[in-house]
C-alpha cells in the first residue's frame, strides 16, 4: 500500500501514453529561452543524482573541501562501505535484506489479487460491480497515509504489531493496481475472444487463465512496476508499524543513520556515521528502483501503448 | 437466467473475493476503526466530538493545519504550472530522442520518493557540502540552521516533493499532450496561432481533465505531509519540523501523548480531506469512464 501517492511514481493513465510518430507536432524553430529553460531543469533534477553518486565515493574531509562534482577515489568508496556495513553489525545488509523481502512477498499477492480482480471487474457482470469499482477509484486517489495510524489500532488489536506481515498485508492492498488492470482488460481484450474460448468448452477460470492471462503480460508489468515501487518507497507505514530496528526496511533505516550523523545530530558519541557513508546508504537504498526505472522503461511504454491504442 | 450466466456471476464473484477481502481488512476496517476512537473515549464510551475538540485546541494543530495550508498552495502552484509548461516546452522539441531522454531524467528523482529525496535533500541544503553552496551563500545562508529555519520549511518541502515527484507528471502530461489531434494543432497553425496562442487556446483546454487528475491526487497527498518534516526535525535536533505537520501531530498523539482517541480524530479529519477529494473528482470527472 503507498502511503504516499504523491511520492510514489504517479499513475500514468493508459490513454496518457504517447501514441506513435503520427500525433506528433510539425517542428518549429527552436528558441534559446526554451532551451535555457529545460537545461535549467536538466540541472535541477539531474544534478542532486550525479552528487549523490559522487559523494559516497568521498572522504567526509573531500565531502566539505573538494570539488562537489568530482570523483573521490576507489578506497574512499570501500572505506565508506566498510564502516556502513560496520554500523550496528550489518543493518544495513539487514535493513535491504527487509525492504526486498517486503516488497517482493506484497508485490506477489498484489499481482494475484489485483490481476483477477480487473479482469472480474472488467470482464464479468456480477451483483455490486459498480460499487465495488467507484469505492477502488476513490480508495485509489485518496492518500494511503490517512490510514496509518488508524492502520496501528486495527493491528494492535488482533496482535500484528511486530509482525513483517503488518507491513506486508497493507502493502499488497493496491487499489490502483486493480485499476491498471480493469483499464487494461477492458480496453485491450476483446470479450469476442473470450467468448470463443466459451463456446470451445472452456470455463470461466479457464478462459482467465488461458486466455487473458497469457495476453496480460503488460499490464502485469505496469501494475508490478507501480507496485513494487511504492513498497520500496515506503516510510510512514514501517515507521508506525514496525518498533524494532531488526525489522525496518532500508527507508526508515535511513532516519536511524541520519540520528547518527553528527553533523545532523550533535549528541551522538564516538559510534558517529559520517555523511560519505550516509550518502552511500541512501545511494544503496535507491539502487533496486533506479534500476527498475533504467530496464523497464522500454517496456512499460509498451504496456501502455497496448492500452491506449484500443481506444 | 441461463445457468451459463449464472455461472458467471459467480465467477466474478470469484475474480474480484481476494480483492474485496483485502480492501475490507485494510480500506474500510480501519476507516471504521479511526471512526469508532475519534468518537470514544479512553474507557471505550461514546465522546460525541469531544476528541475533535481536543485536536483543534491543541495548541500545535493551529499551526499544524497553517503550515500544510501554505506548503499546499505553495506545492500545487508549483507543480501545475511548471509540469504543464515543461511539458508544453518538451512536446515542442524537434528530436524524439532528445525529448525522451529529458523526460527520463526528469523523472529519475522518482526513484528516489520516500526518506531518500529528504537525506539528498539535506545535503543540498547544507551549505558546507552543497553542490549549490554558493547559490546558498549567494543568499545570505551560510549553516544549515539558516537554511532550515521555520519561515523556509514550505518553500523547501516544496522543492523537495517538485523534485521527486514532477518528473512522473510531466511524463503524465506529455503523453496526454500527445492525444490531442495534430490536425488540430495544425489548423491553429494556419490561422496564424503562435505557440503561446496554441498552447493557451488549444493545448491547455484540451488538458484540463489531467491538470485536475494530478491537482486532486497532489492536494490529497500534499496534506498527508509527514516523511520530510519528521527527518528534518531528526537533522535539526528538533529545532525544525517536530509537530510541524497535521500526520506528525496524530502520530504524537497516538506515540508520544499516548491519547490514540484524538489521534483517531486527526486521522478522521484527514481521511475526510481526502475522502471529499476523491468523491468528487470520481463523480464529476467522468474521468473514469472506461466502460
Amino acid at each position: 500500500m503507498p502511503t504516499d501517492t504523491r511520492r510514489s511514481a504517479p499513475p500514468l493513465h493508459p490513454a496518457a501514453a504517447p501514441r506513435p510518430a503520427t500525433s506528433r507536432p510539425h517542428g518549429k524553430a527552436r528558441s534559446p529561452l526554451a532551451a535555457l529553460v529545460l537545461g535549467f531543469f536538466l540541472l535541477f533534477f539531474a544534478l542532486p543524482v550525479l552528487w549523490l553518486v559522487l559523494a559516497a565515493t568521498k572522504t567526509d574531509d573531500q565531502l566539505v573541501h573538494g570539488d562537489p562534482l568530482s570523483f573521490g577515489s576507489w578506497q574512499a568508496l570501500r572505506a565508506n562501505w566498510e564502516a556502513l556495513t560496520a554500523f550496528q553489525d550489518g543493518a544495513i545488509l539487514v535493513w535491504l535484506g527487509n525492504s526486498a523481502l517486503y516488497a517482493f512477498l506484497a508485490l506477489v499477492i498484489t499481482l494475484c489479487v489485483a490481476i483477477p480482480a480487473g479482469y472480474g471487474l472488467a470482464k464479468t457482470e456480477f451483483r455490486g460491480r459498480n460499487t465495488l469499482l467507484v469505492v477502488t477509484l476513490i480508495v485509489m486517489l485518496m492518500p494511503n497515509a490517512t490510514l496509518v495510524v488508524p492502520l496501528f489500532l486495527e493491528l494492535n488489536a488482533v496482535g500484528l504489531i511486530g509482525s513483517m506481515w503488518s507491513v506486508i498485508l497493507p502493502y499488497s492492498f493496491y487499489p490502483f493496481g486493480v485499476y491498471l488492470a480493469y483499464i487494461f482488460f477492458t480496453t485491450a481484450l476483446p470479450t469476442e475472444l473470450l467468448d470463443a474460448a466459451r463456446l470451445d468448452g472452456c470455463s470461466e477460470f479457464g478462459v482467465f487463465r488461458r486466455v487473458a492471462l497469457p495476453l496480460a503480460a503488460p499490464v502485469i508489468a505496469l501494475v508490478g512496476f507501480f507496485g513494487f515501487v511504492a513498497n520500496w518507497t515506503n516510510y510512514f507505514l514501517p515507521y508506525v508499524l514496525l518498533p524494532t530496528s531488526g525489522q525496518f526496511p532500508v527507508q526508515v533505516g535511513l532516519g536511524e543513520l541520519l540520528n547518527n550523523v553528527p553533523q545532523f545530530n550533535p549528541t551522538v558519541g564516538e559510534l558517529a556515521v559520517q555523511r560519505p557513508q550516509l550518502a552511500l546508504a541512501t545511494l544503496l537504498a535507491i539502487t533496486p528502483v533506479l534500476l527498475v526505472f533504467l530496464f523497464s522503461q522500454r517496456f512499460l511504454v509498451a504496456g501502455m501503448l497496448a492500452g491506449a491504442t484500443k481506444e | 437466467m441461463s445457468s451459463r450466466v449464472r455461472w458467471r456471476v459467480r465467477a466474478g464473484h470469484g475474480f474480484v473475493a481476494a480483492y474485496v477481502v483485502l480492501l475490507v481488512a485494510f480500506g474500510l476496517v480501519p476507516t471504521g476503526y479511526a471512526i469508532a476512537f475519534a468518537f470514544t473515549d479512553s474507557t471505550g464510551a461514546f465522546a460525541g466530538l469531544a476528541n475533535f475538540a481536543a485536536a483543534a485546541s491543541d495548541f500545535r494543530f493551529a499551526a499544524a493545519a497553517g503550515h500544510v495550508a501554505v506548503y499546499l498552495v505553495l506545492w500545487l502552484v508549483t507543480l501545475v504550472v511548471f509540469v504543464v509548461g515543461l511539458a508544453l516546452l518538451l512536446h515542442r522539441v524537434t528530436s524524439r530522442s532528445l525529448s525522451r531522454s529529458l523526460r527520463f531524467l526528469y523523472y529519475i528523482p522518482g526513484a528516489l520518493a520516500g526518506s531518500a529525496s529528504v537525506l539528498v535533500w539535506l545535503f543540498l541544503l547544507d551549505p558546507a557540502v552543497s553542490p549549490a553552496g554558493f547559490l546558498l551563500r549567494a543568499f545570505g545562508f551560510d549553516t544549515f540552521g539558516q537554511v532550515v529555519a521555520p519561515e523556509h520549511l514550505p518553500v523547501l518541502f516544496t522543492l523537495i516533493a517538485f523534485w521527486t515527484g514532477a518528473g512522473g507528471w510531466i511524463v503524465v502530461m506529455y503523453g496526454a499532450l500527445n492525444t490531442i489531434s495534430p490536425d488540430l494543432i495544425e489548423a491553429a497553425r494556419i490561422d496564424g496561432a503562435g505557440a503561446w496562442q496554441t498552447a493557451r487556446r488549444v493545448q491547455l483546454p484540451l488538458l484540463r481533465k489531467w491538470i485536475v487528475y494530478m491537482v486532486i491526487l497532489a492536494f490529497a497527498g500534499g496534506t498527508q505531509l509527514f516523511v520530510e518534516p519528521q527527518l528534518l526535525s531528526q537533522a535539526s535536533v528538533g529545532v525544525a519540523g517536530r509537530d510541524y505537520s497535521l500526520n506528525q501531530l496524530s502520530y504524537d498523539f497516538a506515540f508520544r501523548n499516548d491519547n490514540v482517541n484524538t489521534a483517531a480524530a486527526v486521522s478522521v479529519e484527514l481521511l475526510l480531506v481526502g475522502l471529499v477529494a476523491a468523491g468528487v473528482f470520481v463523480v464529476r470527472s467522468r474521468f473514469f469512464d472506461a466502460d
